[in-house]
């Protein structure tokens, strides 16, 4: 049986290991152009001109754009509607009199061959007029525009009573915690391929995550009636939320193939890359906390500062606001109130990453926690259990509200997963062995960190489910993959509602003319919501199908069950009928190729998974250096669709996590110019910055959205690493809480043991 | 500006292509080839996702130009499985030890393997880990790779278990 539960080997994976992946580069179309962009070099300054007559008179070049040939086409908007007072901070596709940071498009080329359009875009001139740079949140705003300062929003939410809170409080703890400048960085880089159909129709492969949301944008900015486009995503080489956001790109590249009547191809470098896609995480945040005698946590009020970077991009304002609501995490806070202050800088913008707004809100909560232990001089696990919401408190409403929907922790069972997780690492045994270590001089210590993560997020999802006579099935789905598996595990569902093999269940998804609307692949939402479709319409047809074999059988059709790709009676005996043959006799009285359902599941509720990660660090006195000896993540989701691919989903974001803690920093210098913008800058994590990772996953606490009980599990890996990395650090370094601020760089950790000592 | 021809043999078929001295050799393979089972992370030769062999040795062919490849032996991933497309057991061992998810640093991940477990001394575990360093993967966190490559060593008759630290 390889339905639901069964570590079933991918699908996806066969074609990827013979190199026979279609990734947006791997596609051509005849008579293409390569499109290169002319970014700018300065972080903040006025276009005066683009001069692109040399560039023009080298042989081979098509074109070259200016902010004068796109001014016509509008900015690009927020996926969110309703948003109209963040309108004046959107992104134009290419600079409109004025450049917000390093890497902003300002031209663009078309040329024959993509090495000449690289030389092309060498010989075009911008010329800017430098202004002063802006690139602290933390500073007073300036102006953005003469009618606009740079902080775009402020961000507040608060329930419960503050003052009261701090008034009994028999300690007030105060921090200043900051998350560092970092991002997905998918191993592929973005790309896009842009050509007229026969029918006139324009398609844009190289898409991904929400297809459907950027066909109707890029509707929108072209003029285009939404029948005359469609997006389709290919292989995609990672996602983790910045790929498959609509970009300038995307748009010049589908106006290109307008303008120019052929097709045009578009890759990006990695140089670029660094610059140009969406950044994340930086946030710095001040907290002060009320807490009682024991260490209860009575109130939390928090301000914070996001670096959002040149623009508002198709986010809106996302990242600060799940960090403002999923602050308070795992723990009761019966008060609290956040703060949000959305700056721009002249930086690269921001958008989401792998658990956003929850990696840098973790790293702040957990950081609280360690820092009330240690005023109180109690154990932090003990602090944290006496915070956690009980599990009679479930469906527990914090009261407020994220990404328009009420924050209700559906279910969960916290101290449960907590112990589960210290005995599966042996808390005390390893406490001691880390002791025994100190003891002898190395600095070595374990720290964990506690978290909520959040899934499923609506409001929809369809799908179509096409059985034919053979008894395969075709599901169409208004889902994407950025490579986690969605193929396999939506077949695995499919598996599990119609009783037939997963390997005969084929999944369509990322075309946005195999269904009409559709979601995407973002929020950790696909296996919770496409899955219940999936099982929806699955239900559907097993009752359409057994209710033709009662016919057939003349039995009751309550006494029929579909199981193992046949219909037969519950109790054994008698005759059966393959699933097949069950289809063939409904399409002999409709005709038709397949017997069809479909299905649409809303939810206007998230469904919420838990976790807890633990590390092991060890500290290089000499140098600062951090190694991490062991990561491990506990992590109840309700039920696994394919425990293999969740637990790789997890050791992926555990590495992803330990990247922002330890190495990743996307650095500036005084001026606004990118310093992080090769691989030897930008420093992810390898095979030896990677200890052992062990996973625990759990099931005791079955989501009550959906039919499945799932709950997602795309970025609870990453959550709070950054947290369980400083504690850790914190741990070898002999208890103080210090470490402030991530990536915990040498530099910046023997600034900190210097400061101690 | 003006082409070269060159030639050299991928997966053991000869190539005569005509290229501008500055192609590199990822994208002559790519291109020129129709190979587009190399991949390109970075093309500047850190992430280690175009590795080929090049006359044996694990090459990072974005810091190759094709014209340099007169004469050799290159092989890609798309030489790994049979003709009729069965796995190797290296390939197999990264399907079912989940040794990959989007797949895109897959084939400089199998290349740099395959150099491995054919090199005549048996892997160890700090080797494995030393060597697979030079190549970057953004989804796995490692720990399937390892034990994919693993597995087959084991498989092949290539791993030796490491004297305990």
């Amino acid at each position: 049986m390889d339905g639901i539960g069964a570590r079933l080997k991918r699908f996806e994976d066969p074609a990827l290991l013979r190199g026979e992946g279609r990734f947006a580069a791997d596609l051509d179309r005849p008579g293409q152009l390569h499109m290169r962009v002319v970014r700018s070099s300065i972080a903040h300054g006025l276009l005066r001109g683009v001069d692109a007559s040399a560039a023009l008179a080298l042989p081979g070049v098509a074109a070259v754009w200016t902010e004068r040939d796109v001014a016509d086409i509008p900015r690009i908007g927020f996926r969110m509607m309703g948003l109209t007072h963040l309108e004046p901070y959107r992104q134009p596709i290419l600079a409109q009199d004025r450049v917000r940071y390093v890497g902003e498009p300002v031209a663009v080329v078309f040329a024959e061959d993509p090495y000449l359009a690289e030389d092309a875009e060498e010989l075009v001139l911008a010329e800017i007029e430098p202004l002063p740079v802006l690139l602290s949140a933390t500073e007073a705003p300036r102006d953005f525009s003469a009618t606009h300062g740079t902080e775009a929003a402020v961000l507040r939410k608060s329930y419960g009573d503050l003052d009261a809170a701090f008034a009994a409080a028999a300690h007030v703890v105060e921090l200043e915690l900051s998350v560092g400048r970092h991002s997905g960085v998918p191993l592929e880089t973005r790309g896009a391929l842009a050509y007229l159909d026969e029918e006139g129709v324009l398609r844009m492969l190289g898409a991904a995550k929400v297809p459907h949301a950027n066909r109707l944008a890029l509707a929108r900015m072209l003029g285009l009636d939404p029948a005359q486009i469609h997006l389709h995503e290919g292989h995609v080489g990672g996602g983790f939320g910045i790929r498959g956001e609509l970009y300038p790109e995307d748009a010049l590249a589908c106006l290109a193939t307008l303008r120019l009547g052929r097709p045009v191809k578009w890759i990006e470098d990695r140089r670029e890359h660094l610059m140009a896609a969406n950044h994340s995480r930086q946030q710095t945040h001040r907290i002060r906390a009320a807490v009682d005698a024991v260490g209860f946590v009575l109130g939390a009020d928090v301000e914070f500062f996001h670096d959002q970077g040149g623009y508002v991009r198709t986010h809106a304002v996302t990242v600060p606001d799940l960090a403002a609501a999923m602050l308070p995490g795992p723990y009761v806070f019966p008060a609290y109130r956040a703060v949000g202050h959305v700056r721009l800088t002249n930086k690269t913008p921001g958008g989401t990453y792998r658990a956003p707004g929850r990696y840098e809100s973790s790293f702040v909560r957990e950081r609280l926690m360690d820092a009330v232990a240690e005023r109180l001089g109690r154990d932090p696990v003990e602090i944290r259990r006496i915070n956690l919401i009980p599990r009679e408190a479930m469906p527990f409403d914090r009261g407020i509200d994220t990404l328009g929907t009420p924050l209700v922790y559906d279910s969960g069972d916290y101290e449960k997963l907590l112990d589960k997780t210290l005995r599966h690492v042996g808390w005390e045994a390893l406490q001691a062995r880390l002791a025994e270590r100190r003891a002898r001089g190395e600095r070595v210590g374990a720290g964990l960190a506690l978290f909520v993560e959040k899934s499923g997020l609506g409001p929809f999802d369809d799908v179509r489910i096409e059985l034919d006579r053979a008894g395969r099935a075709t599901i169409a789905t208004g889902a994407a993959s950025v490579g986690q598996g969605v193929a396999t595990a939506l077949a695995q569902v499919g598996a599990e509602a119609l009783g037939i093999p997963a390997a005969n269940i084929r999944v369509i998804h990322g075309q946005t003319d195999a269904v009409s609307r559709g979601m995407g692949a973002f929020a950790t939402r696909v296996t919770v919501m496409t899955g219940t479709a999936i099982a929806m319409a699955g239900e559907k047809l097993r009752q359409k199908l057994i209710a033709q074999v009662a016919l057939l059988l003349q039995r009751p059709a309550d006494r029929l069950e579909l199981v193992g790709g046949v219909i037969r009676a519950t109790d054994g005996s008698g005759a059966s009928v393959a699933i097949g043959d069950a289809v063939a006799a409904c399409l002999a009285e409709t005709g038709g190729d397949a017997l069809c359902e479909e299905a649409s599941f809303e939810s206007h509720h998230m469904t919420y998974p838990y976790g807890v990660h633990m590390a092991v660090a060890r500290v290089d006195v000499e140098t600062g250096g951090v190694v991490l000896e062991r990561l491990m993540a506990g992590y109840d989701m309700g039920r696994a669709v394919n425990p293999m691919l969740v637990e790789g989903q997890i050791a992926g974001g555990l590495a992803q996590g330990l990247g922002g803690a330890l190495l990743e920093e996307f650095r500036y210098d005084a001026e606004g110019q990118p310093l992080s913008i090769t691989l030897a800058d930008y420093l992810m994590p390898t095979a030896n910055e990677t200890p052992e990772i062990d996973v625990l996953l759990t099931e005791d606490a079955p989501s009550g959205i959906g039919l499945l009980g799932v709950k997602g599990a795309g970025e609870g890996g990453t959550t709070a690493v950054g947290a369980a990395i400083a504690a850790a650090v914190d741990a070898a370094l002999g208890g103080r809480v210090f470490v402030s601020k991530l990536p915990i760089s040498p530099a910046q950790l023997r600034r900190w043991m210097g400061d101690s000592a | 500006m003006n082409k070269r021809e060159v030639v050299f043999t991928v997966n053991g078929e000869t190539r005569r292509v005509l290229v501008e001295p500055r192609r590199t050799l990822a994208d002559t393979l790519r291109e020129e080839c129709g190979l587009t089972g190399t991949h390109l992370g970075c093309e500047h030769g850190v992430c280690g996702a175009c590795t080929v062999l090049v006359d044996g040795q694990p090459t990072r062919s974005c810091l190759m130009f094709g014209v340099q490849a007169e004469g050799a032996s290159i092989r890609t991933v798309e030489g790994l499985a049979a003709p009729d497309g069965t796995l190797n057991p290296l390939q197999r061992a990264f399907w079912e030890n989940h040794g990959l998810q989007c797949g895109y640093c897959t084939p400089g991940f199998l290349m740099l393997a395959t150099w491995l477990l054919e090199r005549p001394t048996p892997l160890d575990e700090e080797e494995l880990r030393h060597v697979l360093s030079s190549n970057l993967c953004r989804c796995t966190g490692y720990q399937n790779i390892l034990a994919a490559v693993r597995a087959a060593a084991r498989e092949l008759d290539r791993w030796t278990e490491s004297a305990p630290a």
